[in-house]
This record gives C-alpha cells, structure tokens and sequence, in this order.
C-alpha cells in the first residue's frame, strides 16, 4: 500500500515537472522540475515524507541499474569514442580536477572568513 | 536456435537485472567499495550481446521500461534534498555560491577543453553536463542533442576519478573542512563520490549526498544559458 502510495506521488510530480517543463520552453528538464516541486510539496508538508521514503530510497539507491540499458548503447558508438579516446580521457579528467578544485576552494574560503568573523566577534 | 529463445524482452530484462545482481554480489564479496556493479554489468551484457549476435538496438528498445525509471529516480532526488534540509539553511550562501561556481566551471573546462583537444561538437554537448549525477546528465545531454550512451559512461568515468583521485587533489589544494571536501567530492563525483565521502566522515557523506541534487539543478539552470552565450 506504500509502495503504490509513494509510486504515485512520484509518477505525479514527474508529470508535473513535465507540465511545469513544457510551460517554461523545455528550458530545464521535466524530472529536475520534479524534483525540485517534490521538495517544494515536502518543505510545504503537502506531502508527508513517510509515504515516499520506501519508493525514492528503492530508486536511489538502485539507480545504477536505469542507467545500464542507455550505457550499452556506447557498443554503436565505440568507433567515435576509440577514434578520439586520449582526448576524450583528457577532457573527462582535466574537468573533474577542475571541478573538485574549484568548488572545495570556494566552500573553504567561505568557511574561513565566517570562522575568522567569529573570532573577531568573540574578542 | 539459441538466438530464437534469447532474443525477447523478458530475456533482455532479466539480462539487465541479471547482470546488476552479478555485479553487486561480487562488489560486496570482494569488499572493494570501487568495484561499482557498472563495472561488471557492461563487459557481462556486451559480451552476452556478441555471443548471441544480439542487435544493440534490440536490447535498448526492450529495456524501455527499466529506462523510463531514470525519471522517477531524479524526482526521488527531491526527498534527498528535503533529508539535508537543516545542512542547506545552515550554510545556504556558501553552498550555493560554491556549488554555481563548480558548476560553471564543469560546464565550462568541457567547453574549453573540447576545442583544445579539437574533439567533435558531439563530445561537447554529451559531456557539458558531466558532473551531474548520470539520469539528469542524460536528461541535459538529450535536451543538447548528444548522445546519451556518450553521456552515461563519462559520467561513470567522470565519478571514478574524482573517487579515486579525490582525495589527494583536495589534499594538493589544501581543502581540508568536511563541509567543503564533501561538497567538492559530490559536486564533482556525483554517487561515487559520495560513496568514498561517507567513508571518511558522516559530515562529508551527507553534505556530498546534498550537492549531488543541488549539482543536478544548478547545472539543469546553466546548460541551456550557457548554450545562448557560446552557441555550437
């Protein structure tokens, strides 16, 4: 009975998100809308997180296996991959160090001056 | 004869299932958190596939069902925002600014780095929404025009490196609060990020857990605007 519970609260907002894409020129994906009207629907206590948790902690952690079908379908592209795979690696890797980087110096940063604030504060 | 018996959808679901299961059953008896079931799955069904002289395109059609669930699992992620909901008020500035910032930079350093390496357009469009955990990133890449097979093993990749290398470049950088490394690891990682997170600290697991959501929206909002900007 939960599990169809949270099943249908879940397909609902995944319509939704794709009512509320559609309205805004499929500028963002339906299920991101979603998602964030689910969060919205939680925050408000539309939804009450008991009846989802079973559904949503099944597809999350399980989401490997949705993903897997789509993955094949490199065996069709693997002649354009081979072609340019050292470049294709350098990009992959170069904007993962990139990433890591920039977002573990800007959060650190912002830690440190509110930590040094609250020194100054204390004093 | 053996083809014939093979090549219908319930046999191409139980291969897909199959195979998971393989690939979390030797994942958890071997006892490396690296060995993600992807891993495993991929060679399992490529090589049944060949074997079998089973068409690509067939698999993919009669795996529909279990590839309409990548939506569902994205709306799920909004219960994992909702769980780090006291994280996000906490520290909301910060979070946000840094994970924008993350964010431009994935989309960006592809941008760049793509014309360097003077690789195809395709390989911009499929890989700009890299860092983001793989059913948005192939939603992005969709909405691109990539290619989305394209787009689900770099975002694999783009996962065991930051799982793997992570740690030592955020120590190279000197990145050393939980809240940061965690976010760092989660924005550029995704799940396997925060799967090797959790394992240094709860702080980091949950914090990485939250910038996997926030990753996927913040770079669901800038594609599209960066496309206007710098048009293929």
């Amino acid at each position: 009975m939960k599990t169809i519970k949270g099943i249908f609260i879940i397909l609902l907002f995944l319509a939704l998100g794709n009512i509320c894409s559609w309205c805004i020129g499929n500028f963002i994906p339906g299920s991101v809308c979603g998602m964030v009207l689910l969060f919205i629907a939680l925050l408000c206590r539309i939804i009450k997180e008991d009846d989802i948790r079973t559904t949503a902690d099944f597809l999350t952690r399980n989401m490997t296996i949705f993903f897997i079908p789509a993955s094949i379908g490199i065996m069709e592209q693997w002649g354009l991959i081979s072609a340019n795979i050292a470049g294709w690696l350098c990009v992959v890797f170069l904007s993962t160090v990139c990433v890591l980087a920039v977002t573990g110096l800007a959060e650190e940063c912002f830690i440190r001056m509110s930590g040094r604030k609250r020194k100054e504060a204390e004093k | 004869m053996i083809r014939e018996i093979f090549m219908n959808v319930p046999m191409m679901l139980v291969l897909t299932i199959g195979s998971y299961l393989l690939g979390l059953w030797i994942k958890n008896k071997s006892g490396i958190s690296l060995l993600h079931p992807f891993l495993i799955c991929i060679p399992v069904i490529v090589s049944i596939l060949k074997v079998l002289d089973i068409p690509c395109s067939f698999y993919m059609e009669s795996n529909r069902l279990i590839e309409f669930l990548l939506g569902p699992c994205v709306v799920s992620l909004g219960l994992l925002l909702y769980d780090h909901i006291a994280t996000i008020r906490k520290n909301m500035v910060s979070i946000l600014v840094s994970v924008t910032a993350g964010s431009i930079t994935g989309i960006g350093s592809v941008y760049i780095l793509c014309r360097m390496f003077s690789l195809d357009d395709i390989f911009i469009k499929s890989l700009e929404p890299k860092s983001v955990t793989t059913p948005i990133a192939m939603d992005l890449s969709a909405m691109l025009g990539g290619n989305t097979s394209l787009t689900a093993v770099s975002v694999v990749l783009c996962g065991f490196i930051g799982a793997v290398f992570g740690p030592a470049i955020l120590r190279i950088f000197r990145i050393k609060t939980p809240v940061a490394r965690g976010l760092a690891m989660g924005c550029a990682a995704h799940g396997l990020g925060t799967s090797r997170a959790i394992e240094n600290s709860a702080v980091e697991g949950a914090v990485s857990g939250l910038a996997i959501a926030l990753m996927g929206l913040m770079t669901a909002i800038l594609v599209p605007l960066f496309n206007m900007v710098f048009p293929l």
